[in-house]
């Protein structure tokens, strides 16, 4: 059985999340292997980018740290080789996986992106997803995303420029995220994905130095769960387009949680850090959820919505 | 672990104070030991150490408390700043190690330079349970040399030198061309990539490479396992987590001795 999310036909609907073991094409191939039904690409730009100093990604843990982890904390500084580089890259995965490529892409405006994507496209990526959600790259991400009029003419000039389905990946770092994510539908966006990571900082207090080497950064993980499912809600209530959830998902009880909120599809991030094998695990826990409790796929998008 | 460890799987820096440095070599290798030990630490592992306001950079676990380094980029010559006293940050113990072996098993270790710094500990380890330990210890030159008593204390060493200035004149696998590898149980290896490779050529050809396994090095971004920074074609692996350590065979036909990825993904042939 295929399903048909936000224009994209998906393996299932368990899809890796951008940024995560998306740098190569051989590791997207490995995820589709070990169950993904889709991936996103690492983020690609118009340049070779190096990316922050590390400490780019830690834990957080609980009880001064000896205790369970609830997040991640991640700057990587979209680190990627740029678009002429990467399509080898795509192409790999694409010839050797079985389930959609989507590239994520960024840029610093309508003109890089649309650089990019027309760039990407002779490697035949299945959507783009438009990175305008970063929390900690100036000048690009949630710089520009948290501004509906940039969002809308930047979704506009992608759409135009390809001509496979557009997601815009949103940031939860703003006064209200339906504006914009009523922006991306404005701009032609085929879905919204919701949410990228939330802004934080850790320090370290045995050196007192900020832990990150870019000193602050996104924060991810079983935590920001709750922040994504209101989020994805709030999407589902004003939205025509689909939406994809993501933000903490790491069992297939947040995936059902996830889609009742009204996610089509979800994507997982970081906990492939505790397993790799997360998407084949979320996915058969939640057909077998669907079929103990009778219910079907799309019965289950946005259920929350109906219990008043 | 130490007690007051705030590093749960390697996830969060554990401030840990130099208490010693030494000079191995006066080419720049050099040993830091801390107040903090991973008690856990397996010979292969590595850990992230972080060198505040600078970087964090992978480093093979040379003891429980300590790495061997060489100063060879901005981080590393970072970290040669420091002296007693000052303190870094540490997750580990991270990747996956070397195999042990059993014990009066017949074990061959091939080190290349700064490669001696997780195969030490297997030396030691691999002694202590009872293994017969060879060592072929390369280096370019005899000031380059590390580790050469503490090898000698745990098995036969056979030493190369690039120039000759101790040790046979000539390269590790000149020395390995004239054993017989039909009597090793285990080969374990870390060097240089272009010494790998070569090794990895002789090993194939005297079908002994089933017994060999390999530790790699990659640059690293997150280390643990989940930006994929690291990863190796054509199989998708992480070095930071399925590695460093992998079993040579695994190796064949990937992008070992071919090319790596530098921080932002390009390839970069060797």
């Amino acid at each position: 059985m295929v399903y048909l999310a936000a224009g994209v036909l998906l393996k299932n609907p368990t899809l890796l999340a951008a940024g995560i073991l998306g740098t190569t094409g051989a590791s997207m191939t490995r995820m589709i292997r070990n169950g993904a039904g889709g991936v996103v690409t690492k983020s690609i730009g118009p340049v070779p980018v190096y990316g922050h100093a590390n400490p780019s990604m830690v834990t957080l843990n609980a009880d001064g740290g000896k205790g369970q982890t609830f997040g991640y904390l991640n700057a990587m500084g979209l680190p990627n080789p740029s678009y002429g580089e990467f399509k080898q890259e795509i192409e790999f995965a694409k010839k050797n996986g079985d389930a959609p490529v989507i590239a994520s892409i960024f840029g610093g405006d309508s003109k890089d992106f649309t650089a990019v994507a027309e760039g990407l496209l002779p490697s035949k990526p299945d959507a783009f997803e438009l990175n305008l959600s970063c929390p900690h790259a100036k000048g690009y991400g949630a710089d520009i995303g948290s501004r509906p009029c940039h969002v809308e003419e930047i979704t506009a000039a992608v759409k135009n420029a390809v001509d496979v389905p557009v997601w815009v990946k949103l940031t939860p770092n703003v006064a209200d995220i339906k504006d914009i994510g009523l922006a991306a539908q404005a701009g032609g966006a085929d879905a919204v994905v919701a949410v990228n990571t939330v802004r934080g900082m850790a320090i370290d207090i045995y050196s007192g130095w900020p832990v990150l080497g870019n000193r602050s950064g996104g924060m991810s993980g079983p935590a920001v769960k709750p922040v994504a499912v209101k989020c994805v809600y709030d999407l589902y209530d004003v939205l025509e387009i689909p939406v994809i959830g993501v933000g903490g998902v790491s069992c297939f009880e947040d995936m059902i949680e996830m889609m009742m909120a009204g996610a089509s599809a979800v994507q997982i991030g970081s906990a492939v850090y505790e397993n790799e094998h997360i998407f084949t695990d979320v996915w058969s826990g939640a057909q077998r959820f669907m079929k103990e409790n009778g219910y079907a796929f799309d019965e289950l998008i946005g259920m929350a919505h109906r219990r008043k | 672990m130490a007690e007051n460890c705030r590093c749960f799987s390697g996830g969060f820096p554990m401030n840990a104070k130099i208490i010693e440095v030494v000079d191995e070599t006066k080419t720049g290798k050099r040993t830091l030991l801390f107040d903090k030990s991973f008690e856990n630490m397996r010979p292969g592992n590595f850990c992230m150490v972080w060198i505040h306001g600078a970087d964090e950079i992978p480093l093979g676990c040379a003891y429980e408390n300590g790495v061997t380094f060489q100063a060879v980029g901005p981080a590393t010559n970072a970290l040669f700043e420091l002296k007693a006293g000052d303190s870094v940050g540490l997750r580990g113990p991270l990747g996956t190690p070397f195999t042990f072996p059993e014990k009066g098993e017949e074990i061959l270790i091939i080190s290349g330079g700064i490669g001696a710094a997780p195969l030490a500990p297997l030396a030691e380890k691999s002694k202590e349970i009872g293994a017969d330990v060879t060592i072929i210890l390369g280096a370019r030159s005899e000031a380059d040399l590390i580790f050469e008593e503490r090898f000698s204390r745990t098995g036969k060493v056979l030493l190369a030198t690039d120039d000759g200035t101790k040790g046979r004149k000539g390269f590790v696998t000149d020395v390995l061309a004239e054993l017989d590898p039909a009597k090793f149980h285990k080969i374990y290896v870390c060097g240089p990539e272009m010494m790998m490779k070569f090794v990895m050529k002789l090993l194939i050809e005297k079908e002994a490479l089933s017994k060999a396994e390999f530790s790699m090095e990659r640059y690293f971004k997150c280390g643990i396992g989940v930006c994929g920074a690291c990863c190796i074609d054509t199989l998708g692996v992480r070095v930071c987590k399925d590695g460093p350590v992998f079993k040579a065979e695994t190796l064949v036909d990937s992008e070992f001795g071919k090319y790596r990825r530098d921080a932002s993904g390009k390839r970069i042939p060797y």
